[in-house]
């Protein structure tokens, strides 16, 4: 694959008493749309003002190409970012402030003319040199904080949450023009983000952080269908997380629960005969049955029914007390709240992860 | 490590405001603490000899009445102020945007006016056979001159004209912010209009008037041209006093005394009004 | 009812505007008076304006108080912007006590400044007259553009100047392409206040003066006290005028930025 253009070595920072990021590494690709996927907290913004400079980490190395530039300040970095809030010059119009990168690298008028016309049309904001950003919609703020970015060509392209503040069908557009930008312009990008729909549609990588360490690096399908932990498997795709015990082990194990017996697969993770265990089991992939018709599966009651977002979601409580999720396309079904049902899935569809030892939401 | 030293060169920065600061308030300030304990020399000037004498002699009756004279015209002049400030800047705050705009205009006028010049108006309209005068023996109300210039009246009105708009300024600020809606959810829940406004909006305007009640009440208590031009030397203020010690007398240490006691006297107001109020500056200072 | 107390709202600030503005207004109208006599009416006349062109002394005096304001608050704005920039920069102990210490000179009433400039720059040595003037005024002229401007800073968005430095600033051209421009109204509006309070300042001037330098509030002041003559009605109107000037010149500036 490509050459490495940025790597983080064992970086850990703190803020007063606060371990914010505790030796984590990484290493990304020339080219690549990286994504750091995490709840608020988990210390992505942090990883990110560290490789813009605008924070500098208490140990561990930044290389940029090869070189390090732990200590480098922002100026002297081939990064740039697009701010959450996008940090337009006020005072500025939408063309000084795409210029302003340019002229500080003393690029002479013509130059920067031409480029801030091509910064424009990249972004589709023709026309719109002279407004103030004070005038300028949301999404066209953050065009303009892209093309302010872009401008002065950087190696590697950082942002933050660009999407946070826009409504939902905007931020689906954006997200595609983003796709299409990256691949246009050739840059590395590092997009940070709390949302898996974002992560999971844009990205080439995917590195969900976690209590400021990485709890998995890998694409978007690794990341989805085979999970290395219950926080991953539950945070991209809101999976169900049950736990039992290893009655046989091996590739397909077998899982003693009070509920009943399961089977799941062993893809990342392996189980131990005797231990406990933990299997995540996607919404959709859960299959329920009235319980009188004799199958073998896990015995529960259905709890709720509720219809969002063009899916019914069905909850059920086994008879130890976990609940589980499942989900089905459609506006109804015959099973009623109360009613005892038989739950199974296809053993290849458990997969068996580690336990993050996390109340679940 | 870098961060300290990143941060380092910005003291040069906050070093012309240390310095004048210390040099040009905190220093003056200090020695006239120091003045106010020292005794006055024979003739001219200070010895070095420490007394209490000039804290004593401010218990003298003729200058503990100066101090409450001060106080009770600053108390009338204040009570005043807030009945007409108070209301004025809650209506100012209830005006459509062009006419908070208008009405800013219309008293940013006469607030940037020269205040001598507005007090010299007074002059004008108070002085014996003057426009007052005038108007009331021609509506026959008076037969004769009231002679209002150097009367205390007179002095109460130059205090009152030439504050009421921090009064003004302070309350419309505190009440311009407010969220008008509470007042409508109080009369909502039952609260008849008077309840509303003592439980509600005077509330919420309190920060405003305050500020606005030590914006006034302090600097009358030092402003002795609007006596001496209003009052003659009827009226003596412990500011007027104190210019009398220093320039007259020459009694430098006293005049610092007095000085001292009206300083603690103000900085008490203000520390009362950050506990009260909560907040730190004063509102619609600026 | 609801009209009822709008009118009411109306009338209230209606007649404390008329007696705001009637002694502003007698001064105009008097000082086209011929009588020497301010209560009686002697016909319309502009030579109390002649006899104010005539006198030296008083454009000595308006002309000092120009220098005045404007030293005092270029001082303050130099002084106190820097202040209040470095104090945003700098979290340190002693800023908490320098503010307060800094703003004080226009909380207390001002007779004291005046009296402890008086006696502590005696004890100094320096010599009364213009830099006296300057250095009493700078004191309570910082007040209003460090507030203002330290105001405006904490407002600010930080991002605004960490994205600068991201695109390629150094410390020093966030400063002046960021900080600078966007602090600038602040510093302006700091800086006329300071100058009105300055240009209207009679306490502190009187007491912190020399013998041979006139203010122009302390020449009217001492005008008034001595005689009046209907020469400072003349004076009076004429400043009015300039204030109306400034005050229109500063709402149409306003506007035009919007």
């Amino acid at each position: 694959m490509g050459k490495k253009i940025l790597q983080l070595e064992q970086i850990s920072k703190s803020f007063g008493d606060t371990k914010v990021l505790d030796q984590i590494s990484l290493e990304i690709e020339q080219g690549e749309f990286i994504t750091l996927l995490g709840a608020s907290g988990c210390g992505k913004t942090t990883t990110l003002r560290i490789i813009a400079g605008l924070e500098h980490p208490d140990n561990g190395r930044v290389l940029l190409n090869g070189r390090d530039v732990t200590l480098f300040p922002p100026e002297k970095r081939t990064v740039n970012t697009v701010f959450q809030n996008y940090a337009l010059f006020p005072h500025m119009t939408v063309g000084e402030n795409i210029a302003y990168g340019l002229k500080l690298k003393k690029f002479s008028k013509e130059q920067i003319q031409k480029k801030v016309a091509e910064m424009l049309e990249l972004v589709q904001l023709e026309g719109y040199q002279n407004r103030m950003p004070g005038e300028l919609s949301g999404g066209q703020r953050q065009r303009v904080a892209i093309a302010r970015a872009v401008a002065v060509e950087p190696q590697v392209l950082l942002l933050d949450e660009p999407l946070g503040a826009l409504d939902l069908q905007l931020r689906r557009q954006m997200q595609f023009e983003l796709k299409r930008l990256q691949k246009q312009l050739g840059i590395t990008f590092i997009y940070i983000t709390h949302d898996q729909e974002e992560a999971l549609n844009m990205s080439d990588r995917i590195a969900v952080m976690r209590k400021g360490q990485f709890e998995q690096i890998g694409t978007p399908n690794e990341i989805y269908e085979t999970p290395k932990t219950s926080y991953v498997a539950h945070f991209v795709g809101e999976a169900n997380i049950l736990r039992g015990t290893v009655a046989e082990a091996g590739e397909n194990i077998l899982l003693h629960t009070p509920a009943g017996s399961f089977s799941a697969h062993c893809y990342e993770v392996a189980a131990e005969q005797g231990k406990t265990a933990c299997v995540a089991v996607r919404s959709e992939q859960v299959s329920f049955q009235p319980a009188e018709q004799s199958l073998t599966g896990l015995s529960a009651v259905i709890r709720e029914k509720t219809f969002a977002g063009g899916m019914l979601r069905i909850v059920l409580e086994l008879t130890d007390g976990q609940t589980l999720v499942a989900s089905r396309h459609g506006i109804d079904l015959p099973a009623q709240v109360g009613q005892q049902m038989t739950v199974f899935w296809e053993p290849s569809q458990a997969i068996v992860v580690e336990d993050s030892e996390e109340e679940l939401p | 490590m870098k961060q300290a030293k990143a941060s380092k060169k910005y003291w040069a920065t906050l070093l012309p405001l240390y310095l004048f600061t210390i040099l040009f308030v905190g220093a003056p300030l200090l020695y006239m603490v120091v003045l106010s304990f020292l005794q006055r020399a024979e003739s001219w000037g200070v010895t070095s000899q420490f007394t209490l004498q000039n804290y004593i002699q401010i218990l003298q009756p003729v200058y503990l009445s100066t101090f409450a004279d001060s106080l009770k015209l600053a108390l009338i002049s204040t009570t005043i102020i807030v009945f007409i400030g108070y209301p004025f800047g809650y209506f100012m705050a209830k005006l459509s945007p062009k006419g908070k705009q208008r009405m800013m205009l219309a008293l940013m006028v006469p607030f940037w006016t020269n205040s001598l010049i507005r007090l010299y108006g007074w002059i004008i309209i108070f002085r014996a056979n003057g426009t007052l005068d005038q108007l009331l023996m021609g509506l026959h109300i008076t037969d004769s001159p009231l002679k209002l210039l150097y009367t205390y009246p007179a002095v109460v009105v130059g205090m009152v004209y030439a504050l009421l708009q921090f009064m003004i300024f302070a309350v419309y600020s505190s009440a311009e912010k407010m969220d008008w809606s509470l007042v409508e959810a109080a009369r909502d829940l039952g609260a008849s209009p008077a309840k509303a406004f003592f439980t509600v909006t005077l509330k919420l305007t309190l920060p405003g008037l305050l500020s606005g009640i030590i914006l006034t009440f302090i600097p009358s208590m030092g402003l002795f041209f609007i006596a001496d031009i209003l009052g003659g030397n009827k009226v003596v203020l412990v500011g007027s006093l104190i210019q009398d010690q220093l320039v007259k007398a020459h009694n430098t240490p006293f005049a610092a005394a007095l000085a001292v006691v009206l300083m603690i006297m103000t900085t008490l107001m203000i520390a009362l009004y950050r506990k009260i109020s909560g907040v730190r500056d004063l509102e619609g200072l600026l | 009812m609801k009209t009822r107390s709008i009118s009411f709202s109306r009338i209230f600030m209606g007649i404390v505007l008329v007696v705001m503005y009637l002694p502003i207004v007698l001064l105009v109208i008097y000082s086209f008076n011929e009588s020497k006599i301010s209560s009686v009416w002697g016909g319309f006349s502009i030579k109390w304006y002649q006899q104010l062109f005539r006198d030296k002394e008083m454009f000595k005096a308006l002309w000092n108080s120009i220098i005045l304001g404007v030293s005092s608050s270029v001082c303050a704005a130099v002084i106190g912007t820097l202040g209040a920039f470095g104090m945003t920069k700098i979290k340190c102990k002693a800023n908490g006590v320098m503010e307060y210490l800094s703003t004080l000179p226009i909380m207390i009433p001002e007779i004291i400044l005046a009296m402890v400039f008086l006696a502590f720059f005696s004890l100094l040595g320096l010599p009364f007259g213009m830099t006296t003037l300057i250095l009493g005024h700078t004191a309570f002229c910082i007040p209003y553009c460090f507030m203002l401007v330290k105001a405006r800073l904490v407002g600010m968005d930080a991002s605004l100047a960490e994205a600068a430095r991201d695109l390629g600033a150094s410390e020093w051209q966030v400063f002046r392409d960021i900080t600078l421009p966007l602090i600038a109204p602040a510093i302006a509006s700091g800086m006329v206040l300071s100058f009105a309070m300055s240009f209207d300042d009679v306490i502190i001037s009187l007491f912190v003066t020399g013998v041979n330098v006139n203010t122009l509030p302390i020449r009217v002041y001492t005008q008034i006290k001595t005689g009046v003559t209907p020469e400072i009605n003349a004076l009076c109107s004429l400043m009015l005028l300039a204030t109306l000037i400034l005050v229109a010149l500063s709402t149409w500036l306003g506007k035009e930025k919007q």
